[in-house]
């Protein structure tokens, strides 16, 4: 069954250059994150070295080779979010679900990471939650936002 | 839809309902039955009107008359006096301030006088979601024109004397950089749009795919047919998904229509464009990183020379160009290129987009002619700094990028002037901060970004940024000794003149520019142990505290 | 696409299309950038949709755009109604939104609390 939906992904591919990434963004969307035994059947299908296939999985930070919460809440660290206060924000984020950055709640909810400027500085400060953005961020705003979770 | 005469707004917000405003509605519709008048005027429930101690409120229309503290018995009075015979009830009349306001059209022109939309020109105009809104504002009729009636090298003519700089950071010739590639002999080249916008605090790249994604491929499809190459790619971060789907709706879009795809406006010129998303890097903005992300490697920075016009993507010769950049071909083409030369400055061509964010009244996103001041853009558009507070600094050019005083307001926001004052154009981020915030903090929080995104390749910037990082961190801690300085400026010295690529070589600016211009304010955190702006929690001392000192004293 | 002409007359299409329309429609354009829909412009984009079914106004166009350049008055909304000059709406919610449409475009009369015309 993994096998299967690896091999079928690496096959949409076929006729693009280099789709390392692509491919490790879908595997990802699929199953949830890059466990290694996902990562030796990437390196397997698309006959790559499983050094390099690691190499690269590890190196971006929206790639995760760990597992996470079912949603990733990512709090922007950001000057312009600094500057409107995202470190109180972050502060209301780890109280209310006690949980530290790269740490996951025991119910496997939620997931707390850190992220660079996610450009929508005009309403900072601003966190996503896996592709959704939110902003103008208040302790009383964060709460309806994570209600929807 | 039935037609009504009049319409009733009744206010049921919490305080007006509290005064009792459900039990006038509901006497209102009765009274309203009884009168035959309930197929004519509607009752409409609204929210807050703004004068709760009116309450119960309501307002009608169209002559938008408020009647305030209304009562149940009032309520007959009303519906026969006014609704009606059509004479008001005076002694229920609310006078409303803002009646008399006269509201201005809106025009795009006006969002800030001044400001000149080249880049942004549809942005908030058209739906990027339809292919017809963008063509019905003259559209790939730049395209067409570059197809059927002009040359290669007259394309690049243009582009070469409109004066266009790489608006991606770097300032570089764009015309030039289309030549060289032009120049390169290759059996296949290719075309990539730069879309890793990463440098935080500017989200031009992102307004542009999201508001306006047929002027970034039209641009790269005249790009492709001037240096060459048939096929482009659109290296996007995989942070901006929203942009992502609009481009892959606009490829779409455009290649129903042939305006991309093969033997495009019968030309014999094909042209296909294909998305490529990034994964959270900040260091892929840099070119050859990027190139290296799109072959599927670690997006680390490669040694230059050869620079991508002659060897880029897989080895064949590439044209990367910033979005921005791209954006403005297809006004160069359709308005000509001494038209654009004229905006701006004499070295720095065309218009500017801003991302203005901080602590001004109004934070977005602004283009206006190169050189246009920092003040102008501050007090202009950004309408002043919040709370009546005093300017401390702002920041170009992004994280990368140094911080400007006060007595430096008046600098033309250009490339060059930019540059003399120790900082840089960039990306055309902007972050104002006022005097709430501490330098030791702020430059705390730009090496902490650099730290984490070094890739590590070379040492000067991976363990640079980290020692000036430490350094920080003590200081603002209190526990800071006077050489500190000195190894800022060492460790600052070595990152810019040995790191391989841009991202260490600009990490320190920052450091640069706050110690020329706010010294002082590290002196105090190294030397008093104190933080003016109370932002560094180590030395803030509470009131006992302070008075225990003062006794010892 | 096979020649200027040919998009040229394609593009007088769709401008007489688009003025037609503009003559008889009442248009609202709402801002849909990233920054927007962070605000909470789908809530905005949501309330206005169902007001204006709940008022059976089926003659209303709603369209969407991208980011205006303004975020920080975001959610924004354009409304362009006959006889009335273009207003753009800014800091909208769900509720101040339903107000819009029953105030500018059901009564005909600019909501002025909103309107960032002359700001």
């Amino acid at each position: 069954m993994l096998e299967a939906s690896i091999k079928e992904i690496t096959e949409n591919f076929e006729s693009e250059t280099t789709p390392l990434i692509s491919v490790l963004h879908k595997v990802q969307a699929k199953l949830g994150y890059l466990s290694e035994e996902v990562l030796e059947l990437v390196a397997k299908y698309l006959d790559l070295p499983l050094s390099k296939v690691y190499g690269v999985a590890t190196f971006y930070t929206l790639l995760d080779t760990e597992e996470k919460g079912e949603n990733i809440i990512r709090v922007c660290e950001s000057a312009p979010c600094h500057v409107k206060g995202s470190t109180n924000v972050l502060t209301e984020v780890k109280e209310r679900l006690g949980i530290d950055i790269g740490e996951t709640t025991e119910d496997n909810k939620f997931s707390l990471e850190l992220t660079s400027c996610l450009g929508v500085c005009g309403v900072a400060p601003a966190i996503m939650i896996n592709d959704r953005v939110y902003g103008n961020l208040t302790a009383n705003k964060l709460e309806t936002v994570l209600k929807k979770y | 839809m039935a037609f009504y005469r009049s319409h009733i707004l009744v206010c049921t917000d919490q305080e007006c309902v509290e005064k009792g405003a459900k039990e006038v509605e509901r006497t209102l519709v009765k009274e309203l039955k009884k009168f035959n008048l309930d197929n004519e005027i509607k009752v409409v429930d609204t929210g807050c009107l703004g004068p709760c101690e009116a309450g119960p409120l309501m307002v009608i229309y169209p002559e938008g008359v408020y009647y305030g503290n209304v009562q149940v018995e009032d309520v007959s009075e009303i519906v026969e006096e006014h609704l009606l015979k059509g004479r008001r009830v005076n002694r229920l009349l609310y006078e409303i301030g803002d009646d008399a306001e006269v509201i201005a059209p809106y025009q795009q022109e006006d969002v800030f006088p001044g400001e000149m939309r080249v880049v942004l020109r549809n942005c908030g105009i058209i739906n990027p979601e339809n292919i017809k809104e963008y063509i019905a504002q003259d559209g790939y009729q730049s395209l067409g024109k570059a197809l059927t009636e002009l040359t290669q090298e007259e394309v690049i003519e243009m582009v070469e004397e409109s004066g266009l700089r790489g608006r991606g950071g770097a300032g570089f010739p764009t015309g030039l950089k289309w030549k060289f590639t032009n120049q390169a002999d290759a059996d296949e080249k290719y075309v990539v749009a730069n879309a890793d916008e990463g440098e935080p605090g500017t989200s031009k790249d992102r307004l542009i795919m999201e508001g306006d994604p047929h002027s970034l491929l039209e641009a790269m499809a005249i790009a492709g047919y001037a240096v060459g190459a048939n096929t482009g790619y659109i290296y996007i971060r995989g942070e901006y998904q929203l942009a992502v789907n609009r481009l892959e709706t606009a490829i779409e879009q455009a290649e129903e229509l042939g305006l991309l795809g093969e033997n495009i406006f019968d030309s014999g010129f094909d042209f296909k464009i294909k998305i490529r998303e990034g994964a959270g890097a900040y260091v892929c903005g840099e070119e050859t990183a990027l190139l290296q992300s799109i072959e599927g490697e670690r997006g680390e920075p490669q040694v230059k020379p050869p620079y991508p016009p002659s060897e880029g993507l897989w080895g064949k010769p590439t044209l990367i160009n910033n979005v921005e950049t791209l954006a403005n071909i297809p006004v160069i083409l359709e308005k000509g290129a001494k038209w654009y030369s004229e905006i701006g400055t004499e070295s720095c061509t065309g218009t500017k987009v801003f991302t203005l964010s901080g602590d001004v009244e109004n934070e977005g996103l602004i283009e206006v002619p190169m050189g246009t001041t920092l003040r102008e853009i501050v007090e202009g558009f950004g309408g002043g700094i919040v709370n009546g507070r005093e300017f401390k600094m702002a920041q170009t050019g992004g994280t990368s990028g140094g911080c400007i005083p006060k007595d430096l307001l008046d600098t033309p926001m250009d490339y060059d002037a930019l540059a003399e004052v120790g900082t840089a154009l960039g990306s055309g981020a902007l972050l104002v901060m006022d005097d709430t915030h501490c330098i030791v903090d702020i430059a705390k929080c730009f090496m902490h970004f650099f730290e984490h995104e070094s890739c590590g390749k070379c040492l000067p910037c991976r363990e640079g940024n980290t020692r000036i990082y430490e350094i920080l961190d003590r200081i603002s801690k209190g526990e800071g000794v006077l050489e500190d300085l000195d190894k800022l400026q060492d460790l600052a010295d070595v990152m810019s003149n040995t790191a391989l690529c841009g991202l260490g070589q600009a990490a320190p600016t920052s450091i640069y520019s706050t110690l020329d211009h706010f010294k002082d304010e590290y002196l105090a955190h190294i030397t008093a142990k104190v933080c003016a702006t109370d932002t560094c929690q180590a030395l803030v001392v509470d009131d006992e505290e302070e008075y225990e000192r003062s006794e010892t004293a | 696409m096979k020649s200027l002409e040919e998009l040229n007359k394609l593009r007088e299409e769709i401008r007489s299309k688009e003025a037609e329309a503009a003559e008889s429609n009442v248009k609202i354009t709402i801002a849909m950038g990233t920054c927007g829909i962070a605000a909470g412009a789908r809530d905005v984009s949501d309330a206005i949709l169902d007001e204006l079914e709940a008022r059976g106004l089926d003659d209303v166009t709603v369209t969407y755009t991208g980011c205006i350049g303004l975020c920080q008055q975001e959610p924004l909304v354009k409304v362009k109604a006959a006889e009335q000059p273009v207003v753009l709406y800014g800091n909208l919610n769900a509720e101040s939104a339903r107000k819009v449409v029953a105030q500018h475009i059901v009564n005909n009369q600019v909501v002025s609390e909103w309107s960032i015309n002359n700001k």
